[in-house]
């Protein structure tokens, strides 16, 4: 049986009754948020936590256990204690930098996409330039010729070079805006540049800066723990890369001291998961052609067809066919098994 | 006709981007407040164990073979000429090694250990990924979820869990190093027999992240073509679903060999960090000790090689798809 003729047909299936469902904030939104919150926390529980992470409470890689719920890392100190701390650091890293890069990367896509012309070439060849070269050796280049790095210095330094990609999307959604009808009106009313791009321009592409915004949050995460590992990080400052980088400098994992690694790698794989999950759901919230439709409605609207289906068979079959009344329900039960999967898969991304 | 034009502008970018590359390499380092000569001489001299005579000598060895004692745009000249003619220098870690010696000697390991991964992956995540999208269900949605989660797991961070289960846990596989000491890298049974035991573990770190960003991406572009008017249309005309198959597939697979191509570009920089877990004696574990010894001629020398690798295969990929779809020469006179 053709099946994904059927799943095309039943996208109309189910229209929404209330207006606040049609926000429909997917379970993936939920868990990510959660996730994210999670993170969130944790990194703000340090400041009630008792142990500081700076405080020597045993010796190298002692065990989990005596009050100390995760153990020592190899300077003696509170691994929870020094996750904490990190968590909060990395965030923070994250954050910074992702407002820097949204910022510039947003601002410059803005500015040639609705210039355009000339001033257009220049700005997307510039980020042409800047896109083509790895981010990773010019965060290498950079970091290791900064006199210290602060985690300051360094959420700056990502920030900086890992906006390209946000401009060069953005600048395909503003030359989009700027022809539309009601620029002109802006325009001939009078408003100026910067108006025009704040008020009639950014509006379109909020909802794209702000997937953008956290896709650059999680990036830059990731890249601080990269840079620290390589052992380019901020100095004297506990991230998720330190944590990790001095794991891996004392031997945390050849001598089985996974209570040392373990944190801040669940936690880096938690953030990064946690924020691409919730960059995706978000989205399904804002472009309604990638929203599914809820599992329990499409498992109705594929109970419906197969009912319907099973109607005609009947009607063209023969009474031979009909003999044995297991026959046509049976195929109707294995179907509702396997086809609302199916039609949710073979949905329009 | 304009596939002269395209080719030609497209180069010219690629070289724009090139020489920002190359300057970059070259300005940065220099912006260290003194010069890294200052600063690995006085490491040097803080060692303790060479008299001062040696270290005026290596000082002006150094001054001369950087240039450093000519204004800035003949050193950037100096600098243009060497990495033209192929040499990267002289450590300053392992002096008087030359870099060219030391990259040479890493290179080898990390393509050895992401060639394979990277091929192996895109083909075994390209596979995975088209039958998630055909066959739906709960097979889909397990794969699915499966492969975002590794793929959005950073890859370090699947080689840390790896390294630990597998090898110190269950010990399955040997800890950490590409071969056991007492060896020396050399093309004979014993030698490669005892690498591959410690080649298993990081292959399949790198494996699995691969398989699963190959799969996401190849699902997503089969559901998308799944969808498509000319799917439709066939079955309309009653084409069978075996060649519809074939069609999608072929559709859905001109990204993925992008991909591919992309991901042999970023070959020498992908894994620096893998390496680092499994102490792989490639280009990662190199840069990592020239950052701890503010080695600055080997790190100048990997972060340009990453960067060369990168635009070529970007250049090469942007060439081919230009050769192969008017489409997109047409849509880069309109655009940039």
């Amino acid at each position: 049986m053709s099946t994904v003729n059927s799943s095309m047909a039943e996208e109309t299936a189910a229209p929404r009754a209330n207006t606040l469902r049609s926000f429909n904030f997917s379970a993936r939104f939920w868990v990510s948020l959660v996730i994210v919150a999670c993170v969130i926390l944790m990194s703000l529980a340090g400041f009630i936590y008792p142990t500081g992470p700076a405080e020597k409470v045993g010796s190298l890689y002692d065990p989990p256990g005596n009050g100390l719920l995760m153990g020592t890392d190899n300077f003696g100190h509170d691994v929870i204690a020094v996750l904490m701390a990190g968590t909060r650091t990395s965030l923070i890293i994250g954050l910074v930098a992702g407002i820097v890069a949204t910022t510039i990367g947003v601002g410059v896509g803005l500015l040639a996409g609705y210039v355009g012309g000339w001033f257009e070439e220049l700005l997307m060849g510039v980020t042409n330039v800047v896109l083509a070269i790895p981010a990773i050796v010019v965060l290498i280049l950079i970091s290791m010729s900064l006199p210290s790095s602060t985690i300051w210095s360094l959420a700056i330094v990502i920030g900086i070079t890992s906006w390209p990609w946000t401009a060069r999307a953005v600048r395909a959604q503003a030359s989009s805006v700027a022809t539309r009808e009601h620029i002109d009106v802006a325009r001939l009313s009078g408003v100026r540049l910067p108006g025009i791009l704040v008020k009639d321009v950014l509006p379109y592409i909020l909802s794209y800066a702000v997937m953008a915004f956290v896709l650059q949050v999680a990036g830059a995460i990731l890249a601080e723990a990269a840079l620290s590992m390589l052992g380019l990080g901020p100095s004297g400052v506990n991230s998720l890369g330190t944590q990790l980088h001095w794991a891996l400098a004392f031997q945390a994992v050849a001598s089985g001291a996974w209570w040392a690694f373990l944190p801040p790698t669940l936690v880096l794989t938690l953030v990064s998961f946690g924020f691409l999950l919730l960059q995706a759901s978000l989205d399904e919230v804002f472009n309604p052609r990638l929203r599914r439709g809820k599992r329990k409605q499409m498992k109705q609207a594929a109970a419906r067809r197969e009912e319907e289906a099973r109607l005609l068979a009947e009607q063209a079959a023969d009474p031979a066919a009909r003999a044995d009344p297991g026959a046509p329900a049976d195929p109707a039960a294995s179907g509702t098994h396997q086809h609302p999967e199916r039609s949710e898969a073979g949905d329009p991304v | 006709m304009k596939l002269g034009r395209y080719v030609a502008r497209k180069t010219i970018w690629y070289l724009v981007a090139l020489v920002a590359a190359v300057s970059l390499n070259f300005l940065l380092p220099r912006l260290v407040p003194g010069n890294p000569v200052d600063v690995i001489v006085s490491n040097l001299s803080r060692g303790g164990s060479v008299t001062s005579e040696q270290q005026q000598e290596v000082y002006e060895s150094y001054v001369a073979e950087f240039g450093l004692d000519q204004p800035l745009w003949q050193q950037f000249f100096t600098y243009l000429g060497k990495v033209f003619t192929g040499d990267l220098g002289t450590s300053f870690a392992y002096y008087p090694a030359s870099v060219n010696e030391l990259v040479g000697q890493a290179l080898p390991w990390s393509i050895a250990i992401q060639l394979p991964a990277i091929l192996v992956g895109w083909v075994l995540g390209n596979i995975i990924g088209a039958i998630a999208a055909f066959r739906g269900g709960n097979w889909d949605r397990s794969v699915f979820t499966t492969s975002l989660f590794l793929s959005a797991m950073p890859y370090y961070c699947l080689s840390i869990i790896l390294l630990y289960v597998l090898a110190v846990a269950v010990g399955f596989f040997p800890v950490g190093g590409a071969y056991s000491l007492g060896l020396t890298p050399e093309f004979s049974v014993a030698f490669l027999w005892d690498a591959l035991s410690y080649y298993w573990l990081p292959f399949l770190s790198l494996v699995i992240v691969f398989i699963g960003g190959q799969a996401v991406g190849m699902r997503s572009m089969a559901i998308y073509e799944l969808g498509g008017d000319y799917v439709n249309y066939a079955r309309a005309m009653g084409i069978r679903d075996n060649k519809i198959t074939q069609y999608i597939f072929r559709n859905a697979m001109l990204p993925q060999i992008t991909g591919l191509a992309l991901a042999i570009g970023t070959l020498v920089g992908g894994a620096l960090i893998t390496e680092l877990v499994f102490s792989y004696p490639g280009v990662g574990t190199l840069l990592f000790n020239a950052i701890a010894a503010n080695d600055y001629p080997v790190i100048q020398a990997i972060t340009l090689i990453i960067t060369v690798a990168v635009l070529l295969a970007n250049f090469g990929v942007e060439i081919v798809y230009g050769i192969v779809d008017p489409r997109i020469r047409a849509a880069q006179s309109g655009e940039k």
